[in-house]
C-alpha cells in the first residue's frame, strides 16, 4: 500500500501533543483535497484552539477567524467566489460555544460549504475547560467535580441539534479512535467536499477526537476514551443525508 | 518491492502505531529522538505487510510507504495517468 504525505499537508513538524487526534484529522482533511483535485481552488477558515496555526500546515489557501466565525468568513467568501471550495475547521469551544450563532445560522441558510468540526470534548489550547461537549461526570479544570446536570447541563449533540435544520444537506460523526474509524472519517470527509462541489449545501462532519493531554491520559488510553466513553454519548452515523448520493 | 520508513525525528513517541499494528512489528526506542521524544522502530522488515494501518493512524506523518505496485507515480516521481 503506497502511502505518503498528501501534496495539501506542508513537510513541517505540527505543534500538536503527542497522540493528539488533530494530526490525523489535518491528514484526512488534505488526503480528500488531493484526491478531489481542488487544493488550488480551496480555501479553508481556521478557528481560535489548538487548530489556530492551521496555515503553517496546510499547503492551501487558509484564513485565521476571529474565535467562532469561521462559518461567517467562509459565508462571505463563498458568495463572492463561488467558484471556490471552502472549508471551516473548528474545534467544539469555536463551533458550539463562542460560534453558535454563526454555526446555528450558516446551517439553516444551507450556505454551501463544508464543516469540519472536530470534538474533543474539552478546550484544548487554553489547558482543560469544560466545553460545550464535555461529558456529564467528565472532569475538567472548570467541572472539577466532573459536569453535572444541573449545575452545566449535558453536552450539546451537534448533528443531533443541526438535523432538524431544513438547511442542511449532510451531516455525519465519525471518530479517528481506530484505523476503522479513520478509514470511514475519511469517506465521510470526502463526501462532505463533494456535496459542496455538486452544489448541494451546507455539510458537516463531526470527527470525535482525542485530546490526551487535557484528558490527562497516556495516548492509547487516550484511543479508550473515545471507544468507551465518547462513542456511548455520541454515537456514530449518519444524522442527515439529502445529498441523494450513495457513499463512494 | 515496497519499502517501509520510520522518520525519527517527525516522530513524537505516541505509540498509537504499536497499538494497531496486526503484527505486533513496531516498538519505541530506548533512546530520545532531537525533540526529546521515544521514536518508533520497525521490528523485523521481514514481518511487514506494508498494510499501512500505523501511518493511517499516525498524527504525525513519521510513517511513509513506498509500494511500486500502488503507487500514483511513476518512477520518475511523475503522477500516472
Ligand atoms: C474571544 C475569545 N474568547 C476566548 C478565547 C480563549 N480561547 C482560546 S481557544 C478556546 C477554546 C478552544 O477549544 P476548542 O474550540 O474545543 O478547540 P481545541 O483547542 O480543543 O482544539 C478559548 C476559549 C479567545 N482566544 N478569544
Ligand atoms: S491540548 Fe489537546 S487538542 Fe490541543 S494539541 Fe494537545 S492533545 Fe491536541
Ligand atoms: S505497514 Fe502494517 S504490518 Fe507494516 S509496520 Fe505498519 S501496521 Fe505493521
Amino acid at each position: 500500500m503506497d502511502f505518503h504525505r498528501p501534496e495539501t499537508l506542508k513537510d513541517a513538524p505540527t505543534h500538536y501533543c503527542p497522540g493528539c487526534g488533530h494530526g490525523i484529522v489535518h491528514r484526512l482533511v488534505a488526503e480528500v483535497i488531493d484526491e478531489l483535485g481542488i487544493r488550488q481552488r480551496t480555501i479553508g477558515t481556521a478557528p481560535v484552539g489548538c487548530a489556530v496555526l492551521l496555515y503553517d500546515y496546510f499547503n492551501c489557501d487558509i484564513i485565521e477567524c476571529a474565535h467562532g466565525r469561521p462559518p461567517a468568513v467562509a459565508t462571505g467568501i463563498k458568495r463572492m467566489l463561488p467558484d471556490r471550495i471552502l472549508f471551516t475547521y473548528q474545534g467544539d469551544g469555536d463551533l458550539a460555544a463562542i460560534g453558535t450563532a454563526e454555526t446555528i445560522h450558516a446551517a439553516n441558510r444551507g450556505e454551501n460549504i463544508t464543516v469540519i468540526f472536530v470534538n474533543n470534548a474539552i478546550y484544548g489550547m487554553t489547558g482543560g475547560q469544560m466545553a460545550p461537549t464535555t461529558m456529564i461526570g467528565q472532569w475538567s479544570t472548570t467541572t472539577p467535580d466532573g459536569r453535572g446536570q444541573y449545575a452545566e447541563g449535558g453536552p450539546i449533540k451537534v448533528c443531533e441539534m443541526l438535523s432538524a435544520l431544513d438547511g442542511v444537506c449532510y451531516l455525519e460523526r465519525v471518530s479517528v479512535s481506530s484505523p476503522k474509524d479513520v478509514m470511514n472519517a475519511r469517506k465521510a470527509i470526502k463526501k462532505a467536499f463533494e456535496n459542496q462541489i455538486a452544489e448541494k449545501g451546507f455539510s458537516l462532519v463531526e470527527v470525535l477526537s482525542m485530546c490526551p493531554t487535557d484528558w490527562k491520559l497516556p495516548p492509547e488510553k487516550a484511543m479508550d476514551f473515545v471507544n468507551e466513553k465518547m462513542k456511548k454519548v455520541f454515537p456514530l452515523g449518519v444524522y442527515k443525508d439529502r445529498s441523494g448520493g450513495r457513499h463512494e | 518491492m515496497a519499502k517501509i520508513k520510520f522518520y525519527a525525528e517527525r516522530c513524537k513517541g505516541c505509540g498509537l502505531c504499536v497499538l494497531v499494528c496486526p503484527h505486533g512489528n513496531i516498538r519505541m526506542s530506548t533512546e530520545l529522538n532531537e525533540t526529546g521524544h521515544p521514536y518508533a522502530v520497525l521490528v523485523d522488515p521481514a514481518r511487514c505487510t506494508h498494510c499501512a494501518l500505523c501511518g493511517r493512524m499516525c498524527p504525525d506523518m513519521a510513517i511513509e510507504i513506498d509500494d511500486p505496485k500502488t503507487s500514483k507515480k511513476d518512477k520518475s516521481g511523475k503522477p500516472r495517468e
